[in-house]
């Protein structure tokens, strides 16, 4: 599985006052079992972007290939870009609706048309996925539940759909450190045991350049760089230039006249000790 | 200095359902806050700071104990007006605090109910939409703004009640970090002018400028001081689930690498300066 | 986009006709109406129609606009014309089987076909020149007299202020959680009634869990921002009447007068 975007434009609005490019020529790969993390200010595209891959909205010109099928193509169903495809939209907990946390995961396996038992089976999974005791849980009502355990609710009933590419807008938006700590580590955890391709988008440098392998910039709809964290987050000026902040631990370590790209606090310590050790 | 808050052995329960056992949010909490102070109050979600917020000013009224907000009870019915003008709030979600859908109309809200002459408040209003960099957007609708801006017209409707006291309840929460460094930059300006800021967030980089920092835990203050004695307590911060900022991270990783770096460091320039100074010794 | 609607159909612009008080035009626009029902006489609606034209013309709305505002009328005006032309009993001049039409039914026909049109173009110039927060300001403090008799002008007027502002907002909310639940399959678009009904619910109830969140929320805000109902409450925006909305009155009053007379003459 991996993914394929070529030429990719959306113009909201074509042909009325209101017309906006919203995506001009984005063209990026990502292969399969990468983390990507997207940032970018916001009203940058990135949430465009994010609607495109998953069928949500529809490209007005350029290819969107997600394991070699072609989802701009007409004719291609739904159900099976959702299955291929889950998104997690920003504060989530807001889509919850059911009368407990079981039925509100069994709502996206349901809807793929699976058996019972397999539904059962997923729901099952996901649950405990998203580091939740499914015993304890289950028959909970997800309106009573914390902030953090309603978001792993609503995110466990993507994961339950069983997605080969996992999309989370800002997943952490809102939450306490400990909530925040929490979903990451749980985020991490399905990637790395269902061996998923996770596209991040998230405000938090710090997170992105801890997390993923690749890091897209995003800005007035144009892809403005692609690599991985280092690559990226060594280009101080040109993110600045589209309204983005270094993380701070790479900020410090730049300012300390540190050479190399810092992205996390066990390398800075490393990188200062060394300082004195010379 | 003058104590424009006083608050004595307050506790606060509720229940949250008929018949149930009361929930105790706030268990003797004693604080005094200083006319014209920053004070940041930090916890995670259910310790309680916004609990405590809303017992500044009579948004909730104490279970036991009391609350003087510049010489009035808060729990006196009649001085509850007298109160929540002195005493501001804003709240965490930008859009579901604004009541007109045009903006200066919305800042006019709390000098309207306030009963305030017509040629004053508007005086107040462009004022207000000045001091939080607004005023070309007076009469523009409120959802075609950004959340920063939609926070930014609510403080100024705030500011146009001419409060002695500002509580900020997690107002960066939902924001983008653009928002977040301009709705700071706008509650420090306030707190120059000298109006007294009480600012709850659990972003520790906000609250290394405040004259004092109380960490609130399971209803308790947990700790109290200025942000160099709090944060100079990093492990009891940790054991309370909360961060501590980053330069305070690093302190305690270096120290604990051998380097001499000395306690209460929270600010990236005072670390690059313990540093600098470390590296001319050796 | 969701969020580029624009609610009512509040047409910008800084004519004479938009800087009147609401009130007045309240007011214009009620005598307007009511004028067009006294009216029965081809000159008469010459005199209505003359008169709308000039408001038109002052308002510097354009024409276009005004028009789009007719196109959801279209049928009810075409069926009430034609109920009017096949019902109407009096001198037949033309019969069809059932089929018959009258010299009076024409006649009442096309009476009604242009009061209606003279009717929605009239009050729709009210909405047009009028922002709805000016509309709503307008009706509280005609209705105010009416408080003394514990009628709750301040109340009905505050619940359309706040409707007006959450509209939009309670739009954009429904758009994001219908892309939500469709990025979890749903579907809305396929099946029956009863099954498109169904697929709404994951849609319905977390838009009234938004609302009541909403509601919360404000109402706290409202507090601690000292609301405690219309008692001893100002206005920034004080209403005054100016020398043009006297004008406006007077005119009115000879053109009221007018309509009378000319009903009672021919």
């Amino acid at each position: 599985m991996s993914i394929k975007v070529t030429k990719l434009n959306h113009i909201y609005d074509k042909g009325m006052p209101t017309e906006q490019k919203a995506l001009t020529d984005v063209s990026f790969e990502i292969a399969d079992g990468e983390l990507v993390g997207i940032i970018g200010h916001t009203g940058s595209g990135k949430s465009t972007l994010l609607q495109h891959l998953n069928g949500l909205l529809k490209a007005s010109s350029g290819s969107i290939e997600i394991g070699g099928t072609d989802i701009t193509r007409p004719g291609v169903s739904m159900v099976e870009i959702r299955k291929k495809v889950g998104l997690v939209f920003q504060y989530p907990e807001y889509q919850l609706f059911e009368v407990s946390v079981a039925k509100d995961v069994a709502y996206g396996p349901g809807n793929l048309g699976l058996s019972q038992e397999e539904i059962d089976q997923r729901v099952r999974e996901a649950i405990a996925l998203v580091g939740l005791d499914y015993e304890k849980v289950k028959d909970r009502s997800p309106f009573e539940l914390s902030g953090g355990q309603k978001r792993a609710v609503a995110i466990a009933g993507v994961v339950a759909m069983k997605p080969e590419v996992l999309i989370l807008d800002e997943p952490t938006a809102g939450l306490d450190p400990r909530a925040h700590k929490d979903i990451l580590r749980m985020i991490r955890e399905v990637h790395e045991k269902t061996g998923n391709i996770t596209i991040l988008v998230s405000h938090n440098m710090g997170d992105v350049a801890e997390m993923a392998d690749k890091v897209m910039v995003i800005d007035g709809g144009k892809l403005v760089i692609m690599g991985t964290p280092e690559e990226v987050f060594s280009r101080g000026e040109l993110l600045k230039s589209v309204g983005l902040d270094l993380p701070p631990i790479t900020e410090f370590c730049n300012e300390l006249g540190i050479k190399d790209t810092v992205l996390d606090m066990d390398t800075a310590v490393g990188k200062i000790v060394d300082l004195f050790k010379e | 200095m003058e104590k424009i808050i006083t608050i004595d052995n307050l506790i606060f329960e509720y229940s949250k359902s008929e018949g149930s056992e009361n929930i105790r949010a706030l268990d003797c909490v004693n604080l005094e806050i200083d006319e014209g102070s920053f004070t940041a109050i930090i916890g995670k979600n259910g310790s309680g700071k916004s609990t405590l917020a809303k017992n500044l000013n009579g948004l909730l009224i104490p279970t036991e104990g009391t609350v003087f907000v510049d010489g009035y009870d808060t729990a006196d019915d009649d001085s509850i007006w007298e109160i929540r003008q002195r005493a501001g709030m804003v709240f965490q979600n930008p859009d579901n605090q604004l009541v007109s859908s045009i903006v200066e109309d919305d800042v006019a809200f709390g000098p309207e109910n306030l009963g305030i002459e017509p040629e004053e408040i508007r005086r107040r209003v462009d004022k207000a939409l000045e001091d939080v960099n607004m005023g070309q957007y007076k009469h523009k609708a409120p959802h075609l703004l950004s959340g920063g801006q939609k926070q930014r017209i609510a403080i100024a409707g705030v500011v146009a009640m001419k409060p002695k006291i500002i509580i900020f309840d997690e107002p960066t929460a939902m924001l983008d970090p653009k928002g977040r460094k301009e709705i700071m930059k706008i509650i420090m300006e306030l707190h120059k002018e000298g109006i007294t800021v009480i600012l709850i967030t659990h972003f520790m980089e906000e609250v290394i400028d405040a004259d004092r920092v109380i960490i609130m835990h399971e209803g308790k203050v947990l700790l109290d001081g200025t942000p160099y004695e709090v944060f100079s307590q990093a492990d009891v911060i940790r054991k309370a689930n909360l961060d501590v900022p980053i330069m305070v991270e690093l302190g305690d990783r270096l120290r604990k690498e051998g380097l001499d770096i000395p306690q209460g460091i929270i600010k990236e320039e005072e670390m690059v300066k313990a540093l600098c100074q470390l590296k001319s010794q050796n | 986009m969701i969020r580029d609607i624009t609610l009512g159909q509040y047409y910008a612009s800084d004519s004479p006709i938009h800087r009147l008080d609401p009130r007045v035009k309240i007011i214009a626009t009620l005598l307007f109406i009511i004028e067009l029902f006294i009216v029965d006489n081809f000159i008469g609606f010459g005199i209505c129609a003359a008169v709308l034209a000039a408001v038109i013309i002052v308002s510097r709305v354009p024409l276009s606009f005004i028009m789009r505002g007719l196109k959801p009328i279209l049928f009810i005006l075409f069926f009430t014309f034609a109920l009017n032309i096949f019902m109407v009993k009096g001198e037949v001049i033309w019969e069809w089987k059932f089929l018959h039409i009258t010299r009076e039914g024409i006649q009442i026909a096309v009476f009604m076909a242009i009061r209606l049109v003279l009717l929605i173009i009239g009050s729709s110039m009210l909405t047009l020149t009028t922002k709805p927060l000016s509309l709503t300001d307008g009706i509280e403090r005609l209705l105010s007299p009416l408080a003394r008799f514990k009628f709750p002008s301040h109340e009905i007027a505050m619940m359309m202020t706040i409707a007006l502002r959450f509209i939009p907002t309670l739009l954009e909310e429904t758009d994001k959680i219908m892309k939500a639940q469709q990025a979890r399959g749903a579907d809305f678009e396929s099946g029956g009634l009863m099954k498109r009904a169904k697929a709404l619910i994951p849609v319905l109830v977390p838009l009234f869990v938004s609302a009541f969140r909403i509601a919360q929320d404000l109402a706290m805000a409202m507090e601690a921002r000292c609301y405690h109902g219309g008692e001893n409450r100002t206005r920034m925006h004080e209403m005054k009447l100016k020398t043009r909305d006297f004008v406006t009155f007077a005119l009115e009053a000879i053109f009221l007068a007018l309509i009378i007379i000319e009903a009672r003459m021919f």
